[in-house]
């Protein structure tokens, strides 16, 4: 039989039951694995940002290696790919595509926004990217060089973006709040 | 190879996928161009080898920039892509 004819759920029974004769991986690492992917979500990230935005210390560490930034606030990374973390300025803004296929931060960020998928979204912004930001409503200053980081490898990236102006003020809770999945790939800007 | 940040590069102008099957990371767009090394990120095993099941070797991957207008003939002036490239992709100028 063709493999892609068979049984999915009969297919998967047998992978997981081979994966664990081979202990390749147990049957309760798989499930672990399985609720951290589906915990993911950008709400974890905006953790990160509003503690880099607050914290000089944690920030240093989130743009040295943003794994263990992430381990830091008790998001597992193990097994997960490097995270790199871009800081977007007053002079550069970062921009994530993958272009290649769909790769993407989920370990932080979750599962990615449907039109990060999009053959568009990935030809678009490594040849228009002011054209495809507009879309999002996004316009940065000419002044403002755009990094597109296009993530074709074994890292994964995020961005760390600027926090708006008139928050100064604010609590940890209060900046995670304004912090958007777009926000975190560059394609918005958080405001107040 | 090794690179330093800093360091000018072209990415190898080749195109395996012409000869049979392959797994790439190196996209297609940035074949034969110039770019600059920005960083680099550690070393991986190929994944080009480890798609098959081959016994795959140790390669330095690094973040390298290529203007905007070397790519494109409307690239703005001012913006970059940054990519990541394994080692055996790139080239002295």
């Amino acid at each position: 039989m063709n493999v892609l004819e068979a049984d999915g759920e009969a297919l998967l029974a047998a992978l997981r039951k081979l994966l664990a004769e081979k202990q390749i991986v147990t049957d309760t690492e798989l499930t672990e694995r399985m609720a951290a992917t589906d915990n993911a979500s950008p709400g974890q990230g905006a953790k990160m940002v509003a503690r880099a935005w607050t914290d000089p210390a944690y920030r240093a560490l989130m743009l040295e290696d943003g794994a263990k930034a992430a381990e830091a606030m008790n998001i597992p990374m193990r097994g997960m790919p490097p995270l790199g973390v871009l800081e977007n300025t007053d002079s550069v803004h970062h921009l994530i595509v993958c272009t290649l296929c769909s790769c993407y931060p989920r370990a932080v960020l979750g599962y990615p926004p449907f039109w990060y998928k999009s053959a568009a979204y990935r030809a678009r912004a490594v040849r228009d990217p002011r054209g495809l930001l507009a879309e999002f409503r996004t316009r940065l200053p000419e002044t403002v060089k755009i990094h597109v980081v296009d993530s074709t490898a074994d890292y994964r990236w995020m961005v760390l973006p600027k926090r708006p102006a008139g928050t100064d003020d604010w609590t940890p809770e209060q900046l995670t709040a304004i912090v958007r999945e777009g926000d975190m790939v560059g394609v918005t800007i958080p405001s107040i | 190879m090794n690179f330093a940040p800093g360091d000018a590069v072209i990415v190898k102008n080749d195109w395996p996928e012409a000869h049979g099957p392959v797994h790439i990371r190196t996209p297609h767009y940035l074949r034969g161009h110039k770019g600059r090394v920005v960083r680099r990120l550690g070393a991986f095993r190929n994944p080009e080898d480890l798609a098959f099941a081959r016994p795959a070797a140790t390669r330095a991957l690094y973040h390298v920039a290529f203007p905007m207008r070397e790519l494109w003939p409307e690239g703005g002036e001012t913006d970059d892509v940054v990519v990541e490239i394994y080692e055996h992709w790139l080239e002295r100028p």
